[in-house]
Order: C-alpha cells, then structure tokens, then sequence
C-alpha cells in the first residue's frame, strides 16, 4: 500500500459564520509524509480547518493547495483524500467488508480487483477475520480500524483524522496511538490529525501546530514547541507551566535578571527586545523545577522558599503545590528520588537554573 | 376510587384480568359482535353458502370496484411516500426551532374534518373552482378541466389527507441517522446522490415500510373523501359497501365486501411482518 505521498499548503484561509472568525487567517506547509496535528482546545477552528481542507467547508478566503494544485472549488468527493470522522461514521446497514468496499465502489472498481483490496485493507488494520461483521457487533476499537481501513483503501493522497480516538478509554487509546504511529510509517501518506488531547499531539505528530479561537498560535516539533513555547497560551496548554511576572532588572550578553516581587532571577538567552524596566514573562515547567530540603549552594541558581499546600501521589511521580512569596507554585518530582517527605505545611526550597525557564509572550 | 386505597390488599389479591374485564366486555359488545355479525350475514344473505364471495370472481362491477380501489391506493401510496419523504427530509435538515414550526404546519391539517377538507378541495377543483377559473382567466385552458368527480380529484383530496401519516414515520427514521454519515460517504468519494442512493436511502427504509404500510392500508378503506370528491361517478370499496347496504339494502354483498378488506389488510399486515419486524417498523423495537 505505498503510496505517492503529497504536500499540503494552506494559504492565509479564513471562514467567517457573520461575525465569528472560526478561521482566521490561517497560512500552513505540510510536508509529503508528514504527521502533523492541528491542536486546539474546542472552538479554536481546528476541525473547521480539518473540514476546509476535506471540502466540507468553503474558505471565506484564502486558498488550498495540493502539491501546486489549488484544491479549494473542489468538492469532498472529487479530492481524493481518506477521512477518519469522530466517532468513525461506520454504515450501519454494511458489514464491516462492505464499508471498506464503499470508497471502491463508488469509483466503480472491478469486483475482483475490490475484493482483493478490501482484503488487503483489513489485514493492514488485522481485522481480516470479522470482514462479515456489522458495526453494532465490533468493539470501539475495532470499529475505529474499520474506519481506518475504509479511509485507505482507496489510495488517498491524504488522511483527515478527527479526534478518531476521542471516544475510547485511556488504555485502548494509548494502544491505538502507537499502530495508527506505525501505520503512518507503513503507508507512508500524509497524516493531518486534529485533536484536543495535548498528549496524543505530542506522542504521534511530527509536527504541531497549535490553534486558538480560529488562529494559528504556533507550529513546530512536538519536543521544540514543549520546549521553547512561544507565548503564554502554548506553554500553559502543551503540558503544565508556571508563571513568573516581573519586571527586568538587568540585560547581559547572556542572558536577563528580573524581579518578581521581593525575589530576584536570572534568565539565560532570550534578551532580545528586552530593556531595564520592561515587563517580561516566564514559563517555567513543573519537572524542571527542584525540591530540596535545604538551599542549594550554587549561587547562580534561582531559587525559592515555601511550603508544601497540597500534594498527589501518581506512582511514578509526586506533583507537589507549593505556596511562595511569589505565588503558589507547582512542582513535578520523580517519586524515586524525592529529596523531600511530602508533606503538608513542609517547608521546601525550590530551585531552578537560568536555562530551565522560558521566556513566552503574554497573550 | 375511594373504596379502593383502603382495600390495597384486596386489589392486589384480585386476579389481574378482573381489571381489564369492563374493558373487554365492552370491546366484545360493540366491536367484535357486530364483526362476527358481518361475517355470519356474508355467508347467510340472501341464502346460506358462499354465493356473496363467488361474485368477486364472477361479477365485473365488484371486480372493477376492488380495481379502482387498488389503482387509487398506490397511486395515493406512491406520491403521498414521494412528497412525504421530501417534507421529511426538509423538517430534519432544519433547526430545531424551525422544526417545530414545520411540524405545526404539518399537523394542523389533522385538526381539520376531514369533511371540512373535502369540501374545500370541491371548492377548488369544480368547474367554476378557483383553480379552473384563474387557468381559464389566464388564457392557458380553453375549457375547464375535469378535476373532480373523477379518480384524480379521490387522489388529491386523499393524498392531502395521508401526508402527516407519511411524514411522522419517516421523520423517526430520519432523525435516527447519524447526520455524519452523508459527509462520511461523500469524503470517501461518493456524489451527492450515490451518498443519498446507498447510505441515506437504505437507513430510512424502516421508515418508508412503515409510511407505505399506514397509508395504504389507511386509503384501502377511506370513505368521505372518495365519497365527496367522486362524486358518486368513481366507487371505491367503502362506498359500494355503504351503497349495497344502505340504498340498496343488499346486506349480503355488503357485508361480503366488507369482509375481504379486512381479510385484505390483515393479509398485507402478515406478508409485512414477515418481512419486516413491524414492531421495530413503529417504533417499539
């Protein structure tokens, strides 16, 4: 099933309901082969993008393009792309083999020919074997490779995926998200993924791009935007970040130093634009920071007193809140190798290095 | 009802059939007597045996009532399911606020006689009606057409009636369809009609069973509209029956005809169900 894999390019799309912008202006490359997720919390436009891209919506502007071929007048049927929709849009009234038989007949494949794809189809999801089932009788899980095979039997130059794992537990979606991984990487097509779940963005994609209220906040690399978010939205919704407001005190070739209340820091890197006296923001992520029972001797290190207000226990970790001067911060430790008993009303020091914190936009 | 809260224990030591006995003797009394009564007079008048039921294989004007009767009932069933479907379909693929607007205007003709109704159709059907007079001011018509008192003024009047009686069960089925699907099957590479030909379609078709079943069983026995708007000229089955009987006082056949349309409809209600699950068909399943 290799097939010819394509880019997609979205140029500067918009779609307007009145006054609601549930696209606003968005531009995106995406690679041939590549994954990529378009993440949002809802109403932030992804699945309108999703639906603009598959032909279900028209762009109030802007443009679509396949490889160099505008895209846009065409209707769904005629793109050629496979689509997983939420909660999988299986036809009841045909078993399993007729579903994924559907796309092959409507493009008017030869019985046999059909009959050997659909064959085909089915064992690259390993559901040969309930070919003569109906929907109602598989599980969620099967029902969802249903959708997969039927999406890809036809040699689409692309699959649409919407939040096709949304409706299933924890455990199964963890499963399903390591073969739909590995299906990438077998078929070799072009995955766009859209979901609301950061995790699932950050275990499968390739690259990301983060929406919000209809406008492309920020793309890249899962590990690039986890580590370097961009502003102030991106760090708080890939992952958990805390949030020092202050004031700069000092610029250096370096790095910053800036006041947070009564306590001073220091920031390496990203100065730039930066003034004695301006506001700056900085996200700093819950594992990153350390918990000690006692100061940490190296004086280049930020750090903070406090004392524990609540604390759970995960198994592999103890996710700490810890009340400081500046505000109630939260802190991520191994359970392992915690310094500290948890404990509340404990007094801890938290510490981080000068490279750990980001420095984001507020937004 | 008042001795009966006290006498708790009573009631529950009652067997449960005494309840519904009123009930019972009642419906024996006024509904399944008269019935056996119609059946026992079929095969008694004017002489015992079955000579009533040789005449649906020997006479012509009993055949060419039950003819006319079965023309105008597919007629009536086939447009009544086409213009319903497309009334339903239109209802779901609306907001719900509008939804219940349409739904009003749907059912508001239910409220109406139907006698009411068959005389506002003569109204507008006769020769000096609305319809025929704007056609003639026009100047596209020379003369008037014939609208009434005929099979096409029955069809019209009676296809008006069964519309709601269409629209409710295909409506249900409607509604039940995962409104994803239709989008699924185009994204897959289906055309607006090959999704509507081979997904929507065959999910409605407990609905269309169901509409086609209530309105053609419905129309097999109809009596004021075919009465009013035939005009007397077209007979259809429930007025011959009231011909024979009343005017003509033939009870016999009257009553031989009215024996048939009952074994007609419970024959079609059992070739249905062996079809269909008919309780799934009305919405109990």
């Amino acid at each position: 099933m290799a097939a010819l894999s394509h880019a997609l390019t979205v140029e500067r799309v918009s779609k307007h309901y009145g006054p609601v912008r549930a696209v606003d202006d968005v531009s995106l490359t995406i690679g041939r082969g590549a994954f990529v997720t378009l993440l949002g919390p809802s109403g932030s436009g992804k699945t309108t993008l999703l639906m603009a891209i598959a032909g279900f919506v028209a762009p109030t502007s802007g443009r679509i393009l396949l490889d160099e071929m505008p895209i846009t007048p065409l209707p769904p049927e005629r793109r050629n792309f496979g689509m997983v929709f939420q909660g999988y849009a299986l036809f009841p009234h045909m078993t399993v083999a007729e579903n994924v038989m559907f796309p092959l007949r409507v493009r008017k494949v030869a019985r046999p020919e059909a009959e050997r794809r659909v064959a085909k189809a089915l064992a690259l999801v390993q559901l040969g074997h309930l070919a003569d089932r109906l929907p109602k009788q598989l599980s969620g899980g099967q029902q969802q490779r249903v959708a997969l095979a039927r999406a890809l039997v036809f040699e689409p130059s692309l699959l649409l995926l919407d939040e096709p794992l949304s409706a299933l537990d924890k455990k199964l979606r963890a499963e399903l998200q390591v073969e739909l991984k590995d299906l990438h990487r077998r078929v070799g097509l072009t995955f766009i993924y859209v979901t609301h779940d950061q995790e699932e963005a950050l275990s499968m994609s390739d690259s990301i791009a983060i929406l919000r209220d209809g406008r492309l906040v920020q793309e890249g690399a899962p590990g690039a935007l986890y580590e370097r978010p961009a502003t102030r939205f991106v760090a708080d919704f890939l992952g958990k970040s805390n949030f020092l407001e202050g004031h700069v005190e000092a610029v250096r070739v370096d790095g910053f130093a800036y006041r947070v209340g009564p306590l001073r820091f220091v920031q390496s890197g990203m100065a730039e634009g930066l003034a004695s006296g301006s506001a700056v923001l900085v996200a700093l992520r819950p594992e990153k920071v350390a918990v000690l029972g006692v100061p940490p001797e190296d004086a280049g290190i930020n750090t903070v007193s406090g004392t524990i207000a609540a604390w759970s226990y995960f198994g592999a970790a103890f996710a700490l809140l810890i009340d400081t001067p500046i505000g109630r911060m939260q802190a991520t430790v191994p359970a392992w190798r915690c310094p500290v008993e948890p404990a509340e009303g404990r007094p801890v020091q938290l510490a981080w290095s000068a490279e750990a914190s980001v420095r984001v936009v507020a937004d | 009802m008042r001795a009966a809260a006290p006498a708790q224990p009573f009631a529950a030591a009652l067997p449960w059939w005494l309840l519904i006995l009123p009930a019972l003797i009642l419906m024996l009394a006024f509904y399944a007597y008269p019935l056996g009564e119609v059946l026992w007079i079929s095969v008694t008048e004017p002489e015992p045996g079955l000579g009533n039921y040789e005449r649906l294989f020997t006479s012509p004007a009993v055949q060419r009532v039950w003819m006319t009767t079965l023309r105008i009932c597919v007629i009536t069933t086939v447009i009544t399911l086409l213009a319903g479907y497309a009334v339903a379909y239109v209802i779901v693929s609306s907001p719900p606020g509008r939804q219940r607007w349409m739904f009003l205007l749907v059912l508001l003709p239910l409220w109406i006689s139907v006698l009411v109704r068959a005389f506002a159709w003569v109204t507008l059907l006769r020769r000096q009606g609305l319809i025929n007079e704007a056609l003639l001011g026009a100047g596209l018509i020379d003369e008037p057409l014939r609208l009434i008192w005929n099979e096409f003024g029955i069809a019209v009047g009676m296809i008006h009636y069964m519309i709601p009686y269409a629209v409710l069960p295909l409506y249900a089925a409607m509604r039940d369809i995962d409104p994803r699907l239709v989008p699924a099957a185009r994204g897959l590479g289906a055309s607006r009609f090959e999704a509507f030909r081979h997904v929507f379609l065959p999910l409605t078709r407990p609905g269309i069973i169901a509409a086609t079943v209530l309105v053609f069983i419905f129309s097999l026995g109809f009596y004021v509209t075919p009465a009013i708007l035939g005009g007397g000229r077209t007979l259809m089955v429930a007025e011959y029956i009231k011909l024979q009987i009343l005017d003509l006082i033939r009870w016999g056949l009257g009553t031989m005809m009215a024996s048939t349309l009952l074994a007609a409809i419970l024959l079609l209600l059992a070739v249905m169900a062996r079809i269909v699950d008919l309780r799934r068909v009305f919405g109990q399943g």
